[in-house]
């Protein structure tokens, strides 16, 4: 399985909301497999995040409009908040999420490459996920045929007409050929295996239903669930890590389900070129598979009072639910509940000009 | 929960037969229909003899045997699409795969042809994963797995006990559906079977289906008949009814249900725009249906299929029947469907496949 390489044919004459969309990328390393995106990329304003050593330079490829910040600029925006920012951490990236000055984002991991279609084609990831995000979702009823409103599908009989308009779509989370998102037992288990099937669909995820997001390939709406992207305490400094996109994507879930948003999943796929070393995840991952056991029943039951109406509001109350119910597994999460606070106040502060209004209905 | 093993011998197939020759349905399926064993039932309305090719393993069901099993004893119609209910109520196997008369086997991306039998047997072998969703969807397929962040606790899974599996060329859309999109039919070929999550609501179409007919045989109830029910499946709303209650049946047993693979092809057939005129009432209805299933909760003390439709029938006549009689009758259907399953289907009578 190789990924694409002739991206530039499949570049779209008018790339859709380039002035409304941020791209954020987390890099410790260097950003070369830009290259291969640039056809997809270009038009959009990028958001680097640089973590580690901020000494190093991290060299950007030619003809990109970005920002970037490092750590010290990351220390200098946020004061003492920017203790909610994990450091050796890929979770850094939300702190680009919250710089951010347009209604969407989506966010890669600098090892994913262009992926093909069964066809052969390089897949377009940024213009799927804007359409997954600008079509409506249907958390409310499955549809069998998944999307219905994709081309050449709809909905199918039996679906109540009263649910087809579906409810706006926050969140766009996309799929990965070649190396799959493994946890660190299963990598071990099974080191060679790929995820080499194409499954051509994009679905809401139903209401009530937890899933693991990933912030590999994941794109969502900032105005209306950006607070809750969160990516947590991970890294250095602290006793688990790995965990930053799955803690962001449980409260999103959470959120959008209270406020009437919905989440798909599926295409766009893109191609994960690095299998990172599962002895390593092990170590990172150790203390998450254990805790996750009382995490899980905590969302699932987590109710949010009706007057939380905005994303903060439900966030912050979260919060309180995470320091109330959760600090008897370990310290962690007093810290972590802490942090999620110090998240808002500081997105509140760095997003006051443009002040959010509420979203959705509790 | 483990990996079930299932037998040819534990299989039975059933077709209600709508058409009075099934010659081309059954050549087309031989490779796959073979080595199991078959229940036809002929609708009752059905005038003319079936034409059914040899070199089968099957038993035939006519009106006549209907009369002589239920007689009159019961409010449910065996007709139309509701006669293949009699198959799995006389089928003395473990699972059922049923499939609609109309419907020869589908190719892949691949150009392969599907052996939609084997993949529901498949799908019925393996866990349900209801509790929490996979993004990689069925864990248990080769090359796929549970992705990072799913916990541990949950991926041993649940019964898989209901498999619902799909349609390439005609869709099953409802016929305003149809109608406005003459010309549209399913070319798209999604390689994936998943769970429906717990407390998800769905449409279960009853063209491809597959099921564990010990532990949920009493759920599938022909109960919902609409007034101008008729032989094409937009004009139906049965299997739509029967599903919605399977799903909560299955919801509240900790049962799974999965959806996805297999394609089977389903041949052009009927006009929609020719069924907008009879009135289409089961739209209407499911406007009601969905809010009722999401507040609707049974006792724990309902440890059964059976113990479920009965407690289910009791709560939508008295809820759904103040809305609409064709749920009083349904409630009565289930009842009835509950009592000859207690009778004739778990083996007392001798009339069995």
């Amino acid at each position: 399985m190789e990924p694409a390489t002739a991206t530039a044919a499949a570049a779209p004459p008018v790339p859709a909301l380039k002035d409304e969309l941020d791209i954020v990328i987390p890099t410790i390393r260097n950003l070369d497999f830009l290259e291969m995106w640039r056809p997809f990329f270009q038009p959009y304003h990028l958001i680097i995040v640089q973590d580690g050593d901020p000494t190093r330079t991290i060299k950007v490829p030619e003809g990109f409009d970005y920002e970037l910040y490092n750590r010290n600029d990351i220390n200098r925006i946020l004061g003492p908040k920017a203790s909610c920012i994990s450091f050796k951490d890929s979770a850094c990236r939300c702190f680009g999420y919250m710089v951010s000055k347009k209604k969407y984002i989506y966010t890669i991991d600098d090892d994913c490459f262009v992926a093909k279609d069964p066809a052969g084609k390089p897949i377009n990831a940024l213009e799927q996920h804007i359409k997954n995000l600008l079509s409506a979702s249907t958390p409310f009823f499955f549809n069998t045929l998944y999307d219905p409103f994709r081309e050449g599908a709809d909905f199918v009989r039996g679906y109540p007409f009263s649910l087809r308009e579906g409810v706006p779509t926050a969140v766009s989370h996309g799929l990965w050929l070649n190396i799959p998102d493994y946890d660190a037992p299963t990598q071990l288990v099974k080191p060679l295996e790929r995820n080499t099937r194409y499954v051509d669909a994009v679905l809401t995820i139903p209401k009530g239903t937890l899933f693991p997001m990933c912030g590999m390939n994941l794109a969502f709406d900032r105005e209306l669930i950006g607070p809750a992207m969160y990516f947590g305490l991970m890294g250095d400094g602290q006793p688990i890590g790995r965990y930053d996109d799955m803690w962001a994507g449980w409260c999103t879930k959470v959120i959008c389900d209270h406020l009437g948003l919905g989440v798909k999943t599926g295409l766009p796929y893109i191609f994960h070129s690095k299998a990172s070393n599962p002895f390593v995840n092990l170590k990172k991952e150790y203390k998450g598979i254990f805790w996750q056991e009382e995490i899980i029943p905590f969302f699932q039951q987590a109710v949010l009072p009706k007057d939380c109406t905005t994303v903060q509001k439900c966030y912050i109350e979260l919060a309180k639910q995470v320091k109330e119910k959760l600090s008897k597994v370990d310290p962690y999460f007093d810290k972590l509940a802490d942090a999620m606070v110090t998240w808002i106040e500081a997105w509140d502060e760095l997003n006051s000009s443009g002040a959010t209004a509420p979203n959705g209905k509790a | 929960m483990s990996l079930e093993n299932i037998r040819d011998d534990e299989v039975d197939i059933v077709i209600g037969a709508l058409h009075s020759d099934l010659t081309t349905f059954m050549n087309e399926w031989k490779p796959m229909f073979c080595r199991f064993h078959l229940i036809i039932v002929k609708d009752p309305d059905l005038k003319e003899e079936l034409r059914i090719p040899d070199g089968f393993n099957l038993n035939v069901y006519t009106k006549s045997d209907i009369d002589q099993v239920v007689g009159s004893s019961t409010s449910i119609l065996f007709s139309g699409y509701s006669c293949r209910y009699f198959g799995y109520l006389v089928s003395q196997k473990r699972y059922i795969i049923s499939m609609d008369d109309d419907c020869i086997p589908a190719r892949d991306n691949k150009g392969f042809l599907v052996d939609a039998i084997a993949q529901h047997i498949s799908n019925l072998s393996t866990p349900a994963t209801p509790f929490f969703f996979n993004t990689l969807y069925d864990p248990f397929r080769e090359g796929a797995d549970f992705v990072r962040g799913y916990p541990f606790s949950l991926r041993s899974g649940v019964q898989c006990a209901l498999s619902c599996g799909l349609w390439l060329n005609l869709a099953d859309y409802d016929a305003p559906t149809q109608a406005l999109k003459p010309e549209q039919r399913n070319s798209l070929y999604v390689d994936a079977v998943m769970t429906v999550p717990a407390a998800a609501m769905l449409p279960i179409s009853g063209i491809n289906v597959a099921f564990n007919r010990e532990v949920l045989g009493p759920a599938l109830i022909p109960a919902l008949r609409l007034a101008g029910e008729g032989k094409l499946r937009w004009e139906t709303m049965e299997d739509i009814w029967c599903g919605m209650c399977v799903k909560f049946v299955c919801d509240h047993l900790g049962l799974g249900v999965k959806t996805g693979l297999p394609y089977v092809w389903r041949n052009d057939r009927g006009n929609a725009i020719e069924s907008l005129k009879k009135e289409w009432e089961g739209v209407k209805l499911m406007e009601e249906v969905v809010p009722f299933f999401q507040s609707v909760r049974l006792p724990a003390s309902a440890a059964t299929a059976e113990d479920c439709i009965v407690e289910l029938a009791k709560v939508v006549k008295e809820r759904l029947g103040a809305v609409d009689p064709v749920f009083t009758r349904a409630a009565g259907a289930m009842l009835d469907w509950v009592r000859l399953w207690k009778s004739v289907g778990s083996g007392a009578s001798s009339l069995r496949a």
